[in-house]
């Protein structure tokens, strides 16, 4: 078995950790493909944000429950394998509940399988941890991710289309930011974000 | 008897002071007269631009110092610069509050984020532009009149948008008040979309529609001289501009004066004379080498007849500077001069 | 930790990817009626909404031969979707065009009203113009107004429309066979009637004289 003593203890900072500590996307900057592709309304960043912790929970446990039976030469193939059944159930799974929404995240689900938080994830905890801590962690990584795009998606969705989670916000005199739904509009919200966060920082170290 | 002092001092012996708040202000004078043409020709609508955008920079600019626990940099006139300089690039009917989304944009994306002056990749001004230009395409594209009666006692429609809100049609308005034959479109977009060419003459004097500073080029001239003989502008840049697009242009016309433009109206129409003269000379996002400078210079100046002639914009000049800026830090690498005596490194 | 031989790899990989096709396969069960009902129901409402009046819908394909028939899933051939009203009467036919825009194809579904020879109603389906200029094709309502009644008369010898929908600059349209374009995003307009054309070329001299076959299967 494993030489390094294990922590098993689940805390609250367990699941916290992901939501901010080393939330994926604004401390990581893990996983930017889907952040700026799919960012574009607040529909698509939760559609895409819950797909992906579903995939992460869900491969979090697996990995967790063969993690002393996967020999560690083949333990990145068989990641991958486990995390594609669960990419492929959510591709299913979505296009069963809304074509339309299946239809705006395009190649984006399938793309889920590439995604390096999750397979980071699977490395780094859930293959050196017992697998009701694993999922807890994934659960609060999967979430923190999910925050992350609605962060983005929110924004963008309100200053590019003038609505949130498509009702309409404005009077239809709104006039939309176009930049603000297309690519470069995500780079442009990103930066906004960790922007702010940094100087939330910054401040608290000097205060 | 008291003893002479003689003073001995090694070079430079500089004799005024050129510091940075000196020559800012100095191109802020050479300005005025540009401003005040453009009001003259479109009316109040411009006065409030230039307002707004001038506000929006110097506000900006403030809050990016109180976040970065920085002293206040207002006084080096630089954004005073970068406001002015965007109103001018802009249409005259210009909603102000998307002028004062460009205005934050252009300070906020295009110069604090890096450091604020002298650090700025880009000319923040520019920044701005751009960015209306990909966030409100029809606004920025909607032109007015210039010399319509009334002009100085009510402001243009489009002008007055409620914040967030669509600026109204303006064709309506345009019918009433226009001189006759207006358009409502540039005499660059003329030329690309229905293959019309301007008089020589008005371009010069700026009685043709566009952005509010753009229309004069004999003007825009004039005022960029005043820097050059004070020697706070490289007039080689500008120069070498105007041989890029009267190169390119001229090749092209040479080889089918129906479907190109002729040089001499790519060089006095749009915001090539603004945007050469006083943002691509902008010293921190232009080269320091005498062939950096031509390098630069012949980029910008093809680049924009290449988008003129072949992009889908009318205007090419801006994304041409920008362009430019962004390749300063390589050709100042490839062009460093040799030190004396230094040997060639061997490939 | 585990064993190096590679028995031991590869019958844990056999395992994990056999678990796998079988959690695959469960779920892809379990999903399929519902994945192809919300194909279905997506076709329907589109077509329902351009063919104005109608309340029923049903899906043919005209194959090589022209003959035409009812489709079956992985059937080839011209699409071809009828709407019928309440009374179960043919009202319109609707069939699908496409053609290159401004910055990819422009697709759409359009619906032929036999009554008046004309084209009575268009819904863009995919489109990928830019945002704020081409997209007004779905928005303009000038634009829009183009469809209310767009002829599209099939000529005398039945092989082609007598004259071709083309879209023609903005203000200048004469003839009840043009689209007035939208300016500043002529490209996108010229794509939706290129697209039109093209496929009502082909669809509508195939699909005339088809007309009481499909009026007599309604459902």
């Amino acid at each position: 078995m494993s030489l390094i003593k294990q922590d098993d203890r689940i805390t609250v900072d367990t699941f916290l950790e992901g939501i901010w500590r080393e939330n994926p996307v604004f401390v990581m900057m893990l996983g930017m493909c889907p952040v700026l592709a799919v960012t574009n309304s607040a529909i698509n960043a939760l559609a895409m944000g819950l797909a992906t912790a579903f995939v992460l929970v869900a491969s979090s446990l697996l990995v967790s429950l063969f993690r002393n039976l996967i020999p560690s030469e083949v333990r990145i193939a068989t990641y991958i394998v486990i995390i594609s059944t669960f990419v492929t159930i959510v591709d299913y799974t979505m296009q069963a509940l809304s074509q339309e929404v299946y239809n705006a995240l395009g190649a984006f689900i399938q793309l889920i399988v590439v995604n390096c938080i999750i397979l980071g994830r699977a490395e780094a905890c859930a293959s050196r941890n017992k697998p009701l801590k694993s999922m807890v962690n994934a659960a609060g990584m999967g979430l923190g991710f999910t925050l992350a795009l609605l962060c983005l998606g929110v924004v963008r969705e309100i200053l590019g289309s003038g609505s949130l989670f498509g009702l309409p916000l404005f009077s239809e005199q709104f006039q939309p930011w176009v930049v603000m739904v297309l690519p470069p509009g995500g780079f442009l919200v990103l930066g906004g974000w960790l922007l702010f966060f940094e100087w939330l920082k910054t401040r608290k170290q000097y205060a | 008897m008291s003893k002479k002092h003689i003073v001995l001092h090694t070079a430079p012996h500089v004799k005024k002071p050129q510091d940075v708040p000196t020559i800012m202000r100095n191109v802020v004078y050479a300005l005025l007269p540009i401003v005040a043409f453009a009001v003259y020709q479109f009316g109040i609508s411009v006065l409030a631009l230039v307002i707004v955008t001038t506000l929006a920079c110097l506000g900006t600019e403030r809050f990016f110092n109180w976040m970065g626990n920085k002293p206040s940099s207002l006084s080096d006139w630089s954004s005073t610069i970068s406001g002015i300089l965007l109103a001018l690039t802009l249409p005259p009917g210009f909603p102000l509050w998307m002028a004062a989304v460009a205005g934050i944009a252009g300070i906020a994306i295009g110069k604090a984020v890096f450091g604020g002056i002298g650090y700025n990749v880009f000319n923040p001004a520019l920044v701005g532009r751009a960015f209306v230009q990909a966030a409100f395409p029809v606004a920025i594209t909607t032109w007015t009149p210039a010399f319509f009666t009334g002009r100085f006692s009510e402001f243009v429609p489009s002008s007055l948008t409620a914040p967030f809100m669509m600026p109204p049609e303006t064709a309506e308005w345009v019918k009433q008040v226009a001189v006759d034959g207006f358009t409502g479109a540039t005499p660059l977009s003329l030329h690309k979309f229905q293959h019309i060419s301007t008089a020589p003459f008005d371009l010069y004097t700026g009685m043709v529609a566009g952005s509010a500073g753009e229309t004069s080029a004999l003007l825009i001239l004039v005022c960029g001289l005043y820097l050059v003989i004070r020697k706070m502008m490289n007039w080689q840049i500008p120069a070498w501009i105007f041989v890029g697009v009267v190169a390119t242009s001229g090749v092209l016309y040479l080889i089918n004066p129906e479907k190109f433009a002729d040089p001499v109206f790519m060089l006095f129409s749009g915001g090539l004379m603004l945007g050469a003269m006083f943002m691509a000379s902008d010293m921190v996002g232009s080269p320091l080498t005498p062939k950096g400078v031509m390098i630069y210079g012949l980029l910008i100046g093809f680049l924009t007849v290449l988008i003129r002639q072949f992009g889908s914009l009318s205007e090419g000049i801006m994304y041409a500077i920008l362009l430019g800026n962004a390749m300063t830090p390589l050709i100042d690498t490839w062009t460093q001069p040799r030190l004396f005596g230094a040997r060639r490194k061997s490939a | 930790m585990s064993g190096r031989n590679s028995t031991a790899m590869i019958a844990t990989l056999g395992f994990v990817t056999a678990l796998s096709g079988f959690l695959i396969v469960t779920v892809f069960q379990a999903t399929k009626p519902a994945i192809e009902e919300n194909k279905r129901l997506a076709i329907q409402k589109t077509v329902l909404e351009v063919i104005k009046g109608a309340t029923a819908d049903k899906h043919f394909i005209i194959n090589e031969k022209g003959e035409l028939l009812e489709a079956v899933p992985g059937m080839k051939g011209i699409n071809v979707y009828a709407g019928y009203d309440a009374q179960g009467k043919l009202v319109g036919v609707a069939a699908e065009g496409s053609a290159q825009g401004y910055s990819g194809s422009v697709d759409t579904i359009y619906a032929y009203t036999p009554a008046c020879e004309c084209i009575t109603g268009i819904k863009v389906i995919k489109q990928t113009e830019t945002p704020g200029l081409g997209d007004k094709v779905i928005t303009d309502k000038h634009f829009v107004a183009n469809f209310d009644k767009l002829e599209a008369k099939v000529n005398a010898a039945g092989d082609a429309l007598a004259n071709a929908i083309v879209a023609v600059k903005h203000g200048a349209k004469q003839n009840p066979w043009e689209i007035d374009a939208i300016s500043g995003a002529t490209i996108s307009s010229k794509a939706i009637a290129k697209g039109l054309n093209n496929s009502a070329q082909d669809v509508l001299p195939k699909v005339v004289p088809l007309l009481p076959q499909i009026e007599g299967a309604q459902p």
